[in-house]
């Protein structure tokens, strides 16, 4: 088992005093909501360290690959909806059908001629007019699904399973497409590859916003089944109440008044309950940190992990050395976008709700990004770090922000249009804030803030 | 015969003068990004915020010229913004230069760090600007809207269609033109557009026939101020200013770039056109034009058009990704200006 520096405690203390703090300032439901979405984008993190960290293989496509992971809870979560299917399940089933039948004559053609030019033709045609016949069905289906109750309804809905499979699923979904991604793209350069990753992961996301029949698209879906209890159910649950009764015993003794008593109670039961469901996430999400951290350590650390490390710092060498660089890149790809789509499904899962439009490429990409080289890319426990304080700081900067613009204003006056104007734009700051932060780090500490161990074995 | 001339004047409409228009701000954007491609040799992801700063800076002279009531009659009065805006934006790309590029030209930093530090100076840059104008939409073109109406045509030619020609496209096409011209006379002609172009073919080279790099960045950077203020500026004067629009523009700047084989100015330009046409013929539905053209008994029931407009975007990746699976280095071998 690893180790740990003297450094990396220091970190580790750093980031829970941090949440102690903000839970004494602000209140423990403020500081679990944010201790919650920190855990999320550490595992984010962790999945574009394992790419970018171990191999060297670039990935933008964070934003895609976490819808993807949004789209499983989706799917694996909400109730079927039995009258959709009717109404276009069949149409669907046949153009997949053909869709699989182009792909397969595709293949042939490939296989059979021989001439390049011909090849060409071929494809082309065969692919023009497939798509054709596959539009008439697809449509038709299509259409036929989003009519069907289109207020609350409108698509196929789910398999109606626990919420929590979903984690596994968005892995594979997000793998999926890595591996389409990754096929096509892992051959270029690494900025071309950045690019084409980010507009991949923008066609993906276009296709979530605009393909009603599969998620409702920009109408959103919301009221996905929660993981963990209900505050209303815990309110009326006998344990809980006493529970609560036996935290609070001796505040409450000293209330004499029964019906004042209650109201305690009460008030104390209402908070105590919204707290103990962001706790229940918050350990259902460590858990999962916990398991990857572990495995992705244990590759780190294995003959495999070497291999990677090798290929990213010679890839030259690693491929006269017989390392098949293509496959490797391809399979890192992979399992870092698969973990970054089981962080999609959690967020999704975390919110209860699938918003498409709420991906952008800002705020679920380049974040991201600035997590992992601020926290030290190729050191999980710096990709977990750099999540933490950077997602921290984000939240924190509009507070911070506005102190800071009180403190510098207070000599003018309440109405004073440069401050009503700075006051306005608070939250924009925290961009500023990020911007600088990732400049600082690349100029002073360009291997993050925990870096990279060597090792020498 | 009217028919013929109908559908013809329904493509124009509806196709050419926007797609001459939009690609032409692509272009410009494009050309930038290339420049700062083949002479510092990044990926700068800050270019669309760059020409987001540029088209603000020109906003807010125009509003200060708007009040003075200083105006160019039917011209739109962001023209003359538009020369302070140039100069700020060249402002703006040398101090990102000196201040955080620089630093990594002189350590020899690999092209991945250059692309991450710029996306550092598009968050520093986006909030600068968030803080200053806020986030909303701003319609800021005055003068004539319009240099022909579709009715004017409709009653000037007797036809069924109408033509529009908005002069936000016009003034789009002509300084597109004119940046155009300069910007390739300088490239070939002049001594320090030489020097670039050998800078930017073989740096070593380059270094021992006694060029100067610092004074080719310099250069470098004046242009690229010049072309994104430009640029963002039209975008915002023919559609509206929207700051975040700029960074989804990015993306098909890119694609415009690499499609046309980045490095190389003439692909960026024919880049950008060829995105711009794609994007809109992809997603126009041609059930006018072929009402015209077609016979009554085989007119087309559907919108006959090949993907919705929600995918316009979408429209502008796929062809990057089709041409670099087919032709990795553009449809012109990029690398060198």
């Amino acid at each position: 088992m690893m180790k740990f520096e003297r450094y990396e405690w220091l970190a580790i203390t750093i980031m829970i005093s941090l949440f102690i703090f903000v839970g004494f300032i602000q209140g423990w439901s403020v500081s679990l909501v944010i201790l919650n979405m920190c855990i999320i984008s550490a595992i984010m993190t962790m999945g574009v360290n394992i790419s970018w960290g171990y191999a060297g293989v670039i990935n933008f496509g964070v934003m895609g690959f976490l819808a993807m992971g949004g789209l499983a809870a989706v799917l694996v979560s909400y109730p079927p909806i039995a009258e959709s299917w009717q109404a276009g399940g069949k149409g669907l089933g046949i153009s997949f059908a053909l869709l699989v039948v182009l792909v397969f004559a595709v293949m042939y053609i490939n296989k059979t001629v021989i001439q390049k030019r011909n090849r060409y033709i071929f494809n082309s045609l065969t692919i023009f007019f497939g798509i054709l016949i596959i539009r008439h069905f697809y449509l038709n289906a299509t259409h036929n699904i989003e009519d069907v109750n289109p207020a609350i309804a409108g698509f196929l809905g789910g398999l109606g399973l626990p919420i929590i499979f979903s984690w596994i699923v968005g892995g594979l979904f997000a793998a999926g497409v890595a591996f389409v991604i990754g096929k096509v793209a892992l051959g270029l350069r690494s900025d071309y590859l950045a690019i084409v990753t980010l507009g991949i992961s923008e066609i993906v996301v276009s296709v979530l916003k605009h393909e009603e029949w599969l998620s409702r698209g920009v109408k959103n879906v919301i009221g996905l089944k929660r993981p963990v209890p209900y505050e209303i159910d815990l309110q009326n649950a006998d344990w809980f109440i006493n529970l609560v009764t036996y935290l609070n015993s001796s505040k409450l003794n000293n209330i004499i008044d029964v019906s004042d008593r209650q109201q305690v109670l009460n008030n104390l039961i209402i908070d105590a309950s919204g707290i103990f469901v962001k706790l229940s996430y918050a350990i259902l999400f460590l858990i999962v940190m916990l398991i990857i951290f572990y495995f992705a350590n244990k590759a780190q650390l294995s003959p495999w992990g070497r291999m990677m490390r090798a290929i990213r710092d010679n890839e030259t060498a690693a491929n006269a050395m017989g390392k098949d660089v293509v496959k490797q890149h391809l399979i890192i790809f992979v399992i870092g976008a698969a973990i970054v789509g089981v962080a999609g499904a959690m967020l999704v899962t975390l919110d209860g709700l699938f918003t498409p439009s709420g991906y952008r490429p800002l705020r679920f990409t380049f974040i991201i990004w600035i997590m992992v080289i601020v926290g030290g890319s190729g050191n999980n426990l710096g990709a977990i770090f750099g999540g933490f304080v950077i997602w921290f700081s984000w939240i924190e900067a509009a507070p911070l922000t506005t102190f800071i613009i009180n403190q510098l204003t207070a000599g003018l006056e309440p109405t004073n249009a440069l401050k009503l104007h700075l006051l306005d734009s608070v939250p924009y700051f925290r961009y500023l804030f990020m911007g600088l932060i990732l400049l600082l780090i690349l100029r002073y500490r360009p291997k993050g803030i925990i870096p990279e161990k060597v090792r020498h074995s | 015969m009217i028919d013929f001339l109908n559908s013809i004047i329904v493509l124009l409409n509806f196709i050419i003068i926007p797609g001459i228009s939009y690609g032409s701000q692509l272009a410009l954007g494009a050309l930038g990004v290339t420049f700062v491609y083949a002479i510092l040799r990044f990926a700068n992801f800050a270019h669309g915020e760059i020409m987001s700063f540029g088209a603000m800076i020109t906003i807010l002279f125009t509003w200060f010229f708007q009040s003075q009531n200083i105006g160019l009659g039917i011209l739109p009065t962001a023209l003359l913004a538009l020369p302070i805006g140039i100069i700020a934006t060249i402002i703006l790309c040398i101090i990102s230069d000196k201040f955080v590029f620089q630093y990594y030209r002189y350590q020899k930093s690999v092209p991945v760090v250059l692309a991450m530090v710029s996306i550092g100076v598009m968050f520093v840059i986006n909030a600068i600007i968030r803080i200053i104008i806020g986030t909303e939409t701003i319609k800021f073109s005055d003068g004539q809207k319009f240099i022909m109406k579709a009715k004017q045509f409709k009653v000037m030619t007797g036809l069924n269609e109408g033509l529009a020609l908005k002069s936000s496209q016009v003034i789009t096409i002509l300084i597109t033109i004119l940046l155009l011209t300069f910007t390739f006379w300088f490239l070939q002609k002049t001594k320090t557009g030489k020097s670039m172009r050998a800078f930017s073919d073989n740096e070593d080279l380059a270094l021992l026939s006694g060029i100067n790099p610092d004074r080719v960045v310099f250069t470098t950077w004046i242009i690229v101020g010049v072309l994104a203020c430009v640029a963002g500026t039209l975008y915002g004067l023919d559609k509206s200013y929207k700051p975040i629009i700029y960074l989804n523009l990015v993306l098909p700047i890119f694609a415009s770039a690499i499609v046309g084989g980045i490095g190389s100015p003439f692909g960026a330009v024919v880049g950008g056109y060829v995105i711009a046409f794609s994007e809109i013929m992809v997603t126009y539905a041609y059930k006018k034009f072929f009402v015209y053209l077609l016979p009554s008994s085989i007119e087309p029931t559907g919108l006959v058009q090949l993907l919705s407009t929600d995918y316009k975007f979408a429209v502008s990746f796929s062809i990057l990704v089709i041409v670099l699976l087919i032709r990795p280095s553009g449809i012109f071998k990029g690398r060198v200006l």
